[in-house]
């Protein structure tokens, strides 16, 4: 199997997986026993409310016609309406998740790194004083309660020496608004826009030409073929894509990480203002999370260590650090992708307990908050997004792996 | 002793195990000039695999060398620097080791380990330089220079073995070591790694170490044999001695048991028993129980290796009266 067909494969297998788990929800949430309108409402019966609540979500239908809504709808990106308000649940999620996948990337960047650099010294000295510091470390780490641990960089760093912000995600009124370019209509309107884009076409060609000059390969009929397409996909795209944001009056690009956003204003005072906040949260996350990675580490480290390869390449003389990265972490590597994929994963799901403590606006805050509401519809919505978001992330640490195991691109 | 290569005086290795100390060399001393090849046998345990890591220093962690010296052109490396012995290790004196299958990276290409150990020892030379380099190696050891962009894994036994040896002469050491080289590998290509190995030393005018437990093989390629027994060595002589007048009785059993095809109807002898614990080893000579020949004070002291000829070292009490009398 090439490495082609391994990656459309693991592509093609993700859609099956996706349906079954949409099948899976569906049936939890609406075919098991339990009238979820009943619950939303509990003890306060109030009939032609109910039966209106019914209509509008569509639950009054066939239960196999409320499936297959809900399957298309989903296709269009639509989680169905928010009990509460009746507002999409898609667009109450989307505006949720950044702040949680912020955190999740600051978090993981902190427990990978602090994980690994311990793993690594201490499968170096195994059984000395420094192996049995990173050790406990890690036990505690591991062990202690994230809330416990927030509170405590609360009060020492926020409280007592008030150098770090105790919650929130930015200043209010302080939100970077990302990049944003007024545009005027070109005078010849929607035809001299679309000879212009044909500009950008050539351009991108003009560069796919020169970039296959430099590698020295041929022409041949199928890279012309590639050229041919790759001008007109980018002709359609930036025609359309430049036309909407011409009648918008502006270009908008906002990531809603406010890291990011921040810096696409050019605003370097508010970037620095949400590293600020990221801090504590992330720290705090990022330090419980690292117990696991140290001892991942450790162990596979310890493995590859003794491995003939690793003497091999000592007894080629080869650099102290070349020996320890290069060969042994580079194959202690693949089991800390999996970990990582996990947890980033679980990350993503939202760090309730984390968003909670530093009230940090993220898709954990928002689950809790609906849950708290029994609004089904919302809860469905973020379970459904979720299970996409895992399938999503496994799929990338299976490519990542076929990218760092050259054995299993056989 | 300048002229010497490389000169082992009393090299003594021990295993710190929880247990105990494990004596795994004890005070071997040899020599190899320019272009040498010399045959370390044993059995399995007897200490000569450790014996070719401590060349390098790079026994693992509860082994320690704890004596001895070893010169390598009027330097001894065990007073170098770790970072100065990284130097010699690959440029001057390279390693084979047994099991081919394992001692490639996985995860880089076999031109990449190549590029690598050239541009560490020759920080000067560029990435091209080195490819080009391996590419002319390679083709030494008989692979397709195309294989530089192979992974490891995509390579025979046979063949990874060859880029091995092909790692180990690309800086021009003055010593390869090979430990058990062809153990790995089936009888066929074991023969090819051999005669490639004799090859690339006569091309590139190296010494070579060779460790093996098969004595025929170090009769037919080697010029001197360190016959090797529970740490110790027992006789240590020019091949044509070892051959023609073996004087230690493990190394007399040693050629007992090589099949011999003139002899087809001649039934193999082996030597009864099987090596000490070396953390118990058995007092007086560390062979005795072993062997045919044992006399009284084999039991009660230990001997000490006596020259009985020029060159000619064994380790027994009945070779002790014609040399000198040590102890």
């Amino acid at each position: 199997m090439t490495l082609r067909s391994y990656v459309v494969s693991r592509i093609l297998l993700t859609i099956p997986m996706i349906f079954i788990l949409l099948t899976i929800v569906f049936i939890i949430v609406r075919v098991l026993p339990g009238d979820p309108v009943l619950l939303h409402f509990e003890k306060m019966e109030n009939p032609r409310a109910m039966e209106e609540m019914r209509q509008k979500l569509g639950l009054d239908k066939p239960i196999w016609i409320q499936y297959f809504d809900y399957l298309f709808n989903l296709l269009r990106g639509d989680l169905g309406k928010s009990m509460q308000d009746y507002s999409p649940v898609a667009s109450q999620i989307l505006s949720a998740f950044p702040a949680t996948l912020e955190l999740a990337i600051f978090s993981m960047i902190i427990a990978v790194s602090i994980g690994i650099i311990l793993g690594v010294e201490s499968s170096k000295s195994y059984n000395k004083p420094k192996d049995h510091i990173v050790r406990i470390f890690g036990i505690v780490t591991y062990a202690i309660p994230v809330f416990f641990l927030g509170m405590i960089f609360q009060i020492v760093f926020g409280v007592g020496l008030r150098w770090l912000p105790v919650g929130g995600r930015i200043y209010p009124t302080m939100e970077p608004s990302g990049l944003r370019i007024p545009l005027s209509q070109p005078p010849g309107g929607f035809a001299t826009h679309l000879l212009l884009s044909c500009v950008a076409g050539l351009v991108a060609v003009m560069m796919c030409v020169v970039a296959l000059k430099i590698r020295g390969q041929k022409t041949t009929r199928k890279t012309l073929g590639l050229l041919v397409s790759l001008f007109l996909t980018v002709w359609i795209l930036w025609a359309l894509a430049g036309w909407r944001f011409i009648t918008l009056g502006e270009l908008r690009i906002s990531t809603g990480l406010y890291t990011v956003d921040s810096l696409l204003e050019g605003n370097p005072y508010k970037f620095v203002e949400a590293l600020r906040y990221l801090c504590l949260p992330s720290l705090t996350l990022g330090l419980v999370i690292s117990g696991v990675f140290i001892r991942l580490t450790r162990s596979n480290m310890l493995e590859t260590l003794r491995l003939d390869f690793v003497t091999a390449a000592k007894a080629r003389g080869l650099k102290e650090i070349t020996v320890t990265y290069g060969y042994a972490f580079r194959n202690a590597f693949l089991p800390i992708l999996t970990m990582m994929g996990l947890q980033f994963a679980t990350l993503l799901a939202g760090a309730v307990l984390t968003e909670t403590t530093f009230s940090w606006p993220g898709l954990g805050r928002y689950i809790v908050d609906r849950i708290n509401f029994r609004d089904y519809t919302a809860i469905q919505g973020a379970v459904v997004f979720y299970g996409i978001l895992v399938s999503l992330v496994s799929l990338v640490v299976d490519l990542l792996y076929a990218y760092f195991d050259p054995r299993i691109r056989l | 002793m300048e002229k010497q290569l490389l000169a082992v005086e009393g090299l003594t290795v021990e295993y710190w195990a929880r247990r105990g100390r494990v004596r795994a060399v004890d005070s071997v001393s040899f020599t190899l000039d320019r272009a040498e090849t010399l045959g370390v046998v044993g059995e399995s345990g007897s200490g000569k695999s450790t014996l070719g890591l401590s060349l390098i220093r790079l026994i693992p962690p509860p082994g320690r060398i704890i004596g001895g010296h070893l010169w390598l052109e009027g330097t001894d490396l065990l007073k170098l620097r770790e970072e100065e012995m990284r130097n010699v290790r690959g440029r001057k004196i390279a390693f084979v080791f047994q099991d081919p299958m394992t001692s490639l990276n996985p995860v880089k290409k076999i031109g990449e380990h190549f590029v690598e150990l050239i541009r560490t020892h020759e920080p000067k030379t560029g990435r091209e330089e080195a490819l080009r380099r391996a590419e002319k190696l390679l083709n030494d050891v008989g692979i397709q220079s195309e294989r530089i962009n192979d992974y490891p894994h995509q390579l025979s036994g046979g063949m990874r073995q060859r880029v091995m040896i092909a790692l180990s002469i690309a800086l021009n050491p003055s010593i390869v070591i090979a430990d058990e080289p062809t153990t790995a590998l089936d009888v066929i290509v074991q023969a090819k790694i051999l005669d490639l190995l004799k090859n690339v030393q006569n091309v590139y005018a190296m010494a070579l170490i060779l460790i093996t437990h098969d004595l025929s093989i170090a009769l037919e390629r080697c010029n001197k044999i360190l016959v090797m027994y529970a740490g110790q060595m027992v006789e240590y002589a020019s091949v044509e001695n070892i051959y023609n007048k073996p004087q230690h009785p493990y190394t007399r059993g040693l050629l007992k048991s090589i099949p011999n095809i003139e002899l087809a109807e001649q039934k193999l002898e082996a030597i009864p028993g099987s090596p000490p614990d070396l953390l118990n080893p058995p007092r007086g000579c560390r062979f005795w129980p072993r062997c045919p020949s044992s006399i009284g004070k084999c039991r009660e002291r230990e001997p000490q290796p006596v020259e009985t000829e020029p060159g000619h070292f064994v380790r027994c009490f009945l070779h002790e009266v014609a040399g000198n009398e040590s102890n």
